[in-house]
């Protein structure tokens, strides 16, 4: 006991620094980790099927699958799928978040008016908006306009009741502080409601950017005739299984693309969290 | 009372609900002069944050009435200090002490002069620029106060702005709000459940009964200002008044058991 306690106690400066050292070298290892596992199974994936011990006719090799999207790259059509599938993604993304967070802030605020939509949002929210394509598609032609709306419905959900919830959850302590200094309306929407609604909000945002993705590749896959989604499924009929790969992992880059960018808004809009 | 600041009229608070209504108020009636700094003590349950809801106009009374004497033309009646939680996140300190003077649309440029005061009198103006998430609990209390003070009601409400505090800070921040309040001359409402914090602020120590709450008695403050903690506990008359008020509190609070 006594000689451990000699031992430690020679430099406190040096214990520490051992110490933060230790911290360091476990942070870039979770790193490490954290990159590790997709490399493992790109990897892995590879090895299986070059030796083909899984078909690489349904599994090509990524190696294969890249360079398939370097010579569909130089083409240029790649880039009108990519083109076009964003446009619909932001412009249905948009269309669905706009009205959701002015209709969920309306209806956080005034109780009359959150009591009489409430049960229409939750009968409305179950109904998977791509099944509601084809009525979508008979309205609004199978033109860019019904792919949008078909995105825009499916983000609207998750945005507004959020939005509601971030509202609705807002300390009662600022509301009792926002009386009792005075706030007009004005300032109490800019001021509290707004604001103290945001991280909730935001979460929403998050989660309507996630579906607007999933959607746009099944409308497109149904109904269009250019996108990503277009794309996968030409590429799946025509048996060009590595076109069809190019298409997958275009989403799900753009999908975690998505993310890093709102996560960075979130960052910036709310700086005192 | 022809003077008075504050002045209470048979004012009763009764919570309904179907079953179990609370009476939390019965007929208080009070006054209180301008400049008095009153503090309001009670057991735990008695009303007096009712009573202090009431008059910041965030709950209504059932029956009875108040009023404020305004002597100033556009002077906001009341502003309240809020517990440590009533500093709003997404503001940041130099915001948060701006709060009412921007609600009620001043100019500018009285808002930032009198912002930079009473950052500067309670020791914040480095710290006009964080989010109160980087504060401690003195720092946040700190910045309700400054708040209430900068915009220059008629009257302040404070309920137990202390309580959450340590020894040390409570100590400090009752200091500073002396010394503040002897500048400015408010009359100050202050809720405490503690007899050395009523006895070193008070003018005058309201006790209140347990529920329903009535003001059962009061107690005269006349120790010399400025006053410290030193000079309370060494003051034989304070000494007593201590002992009555503890006494007074556990009759209270004993008599609430008996008829619980
Ligand atoms: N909004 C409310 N609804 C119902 N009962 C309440 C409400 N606010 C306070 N009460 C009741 O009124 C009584 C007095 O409460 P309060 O004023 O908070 O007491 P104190 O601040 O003295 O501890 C308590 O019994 C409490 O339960
Ligand atoms: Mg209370």
């Amino acid at each position: 006991m006594k000689e451990k306690m000699k031992r430690h106690n020679h430099d406190p400066f040096a214990v520490e620094q051992e110490e933060w050292r230790k911290r360091q070298i476990k942070g870039r290892l979770k790193q490490i980790l954290t990159i590790s596992s997709p490399i493992f199974i790109l990897l892995l994936w590879e090895f299986l099927s070059r030796t083909e011990i899984v078909d690489p006719r349904f599994f090509p090799p990524p190696t294969e699958i890249v360079g398939t999207f370097l010579v569909m790259g130089t083409s240029g059509e790649l880039f009108d799928h990519i083109g076009i599938s964003l446009f619909r993604i932001f412009a249905g993304f948009l269309l669905g978040v706009i009205p959701a967070v002015i209709l969920g802030l309306i209806m956080g605020l005034y109780s009359p008016v959150r009591h009489f939509f409430s049960p229409l949002i939750m009968a409305l929210m179950p109904i998977p908006t791509l099944a509601l394509l084809p009525i979508i598609l008979i309205i609004f032609g199978v033109g860019e306009v019904s792919k949008i709306v078909t995105i825009a419905g499916s983000v609207f959900f998750p945005v507004i009741i959020n939005t509601v919830a971030g509202v609705v959850n807002i300390d009662r302590i600022y509301l009792d502080v926002a009386k009792n200094y005075g706030a007009d309306s004005k300032n109490y929407f800019f001021k509290i409601a707004l604001p103290g609604s945001l991280p909730v909000m935001l979460e929403g945002i998050q989660m309507g950017q996630a579906i607007a993705l999933l959607t746009i590749v099944a409308a497109e896959m149904m109904g269009a005739n250019s996108g990503i989604g277009y794309l996968i499924w030409t590429s799946y009929k025509a048996f060009l299984l590595k076109e069809m790969y190019v298409g997958l992992v275009l989403i799900s880059f753009f999908g975690y693309l998505f993310s890093l960018i709102l996560r960075g808004f979130q960052n910036k809009l709310l700086p005192w969290r | 009372m022809v003077n008075s600041k504050i002045s209470i009229r048979h004012l009763t608070k009764v919570f309904y609900k179907k079953g179990n209504s609370v009476t939390a108020l019965k007929d208080i009636s009070m006054d209180v002069k301008d400049g008095e700094f009153i503090c309001l003590i009670g057991p735990s349950g008695c009303g007096k944050t009712t009573l202090l809801r009431i008059l910041a106009d965030l709950e209504k009374p059932s029956i009875g009435d108040f009023t404020i004497d305004q002597r100033k033309e556009g002077r906001p009646l009341q502003s309240m200090v809020f517990q440590e939680r009533g500093v709003i996140p997404w503001l940041t300190v130099e915001e948060n002490v701006a709060f009412g003077l921007k609600m009620r649309h001043l100019p500018k440029s009285v808002i930032k002069e009198r912002t930079a005061y009473y950052l500067e009198k309670v020791g914040l103006d480095r710290f006009a620029k964080l989010y109160p998430k980087e504060l401690s609990g003195g720092m946040k209390q700190r910045v309700s106060i400054a708040r209430a003070f900068a915009n220059d009601p008629e009257i302040l409400l404070m309920d137990e702005p202390f309580a959450a505090l340590d020894e040390q800070n409570k100590f400090i921040l009752q200091e500073e709000l002396l010394s503040i309040w002897a500048e400015t001359k408010k009359t100050v409402l202050f809720i405490t459940h503690s007899i050395d914090e009523a006895l070193l602020l008070s003018d005058r120590i309201l006790l209140m009964s347990t529920q329903p709450g009535q003001i059962i008695d009061e107690k005269v403050i006349d120790l010399p200002r400025p006053r410290n903690m030193e000079q309370v506990r060494a003051d034989p008359v304070m000494a007593k008044h201590f002992v009555d008020i503890w006494n007074h509190l556990h009759d209270e609070v004993q008599s609430s058991r008996v008829k619980g």
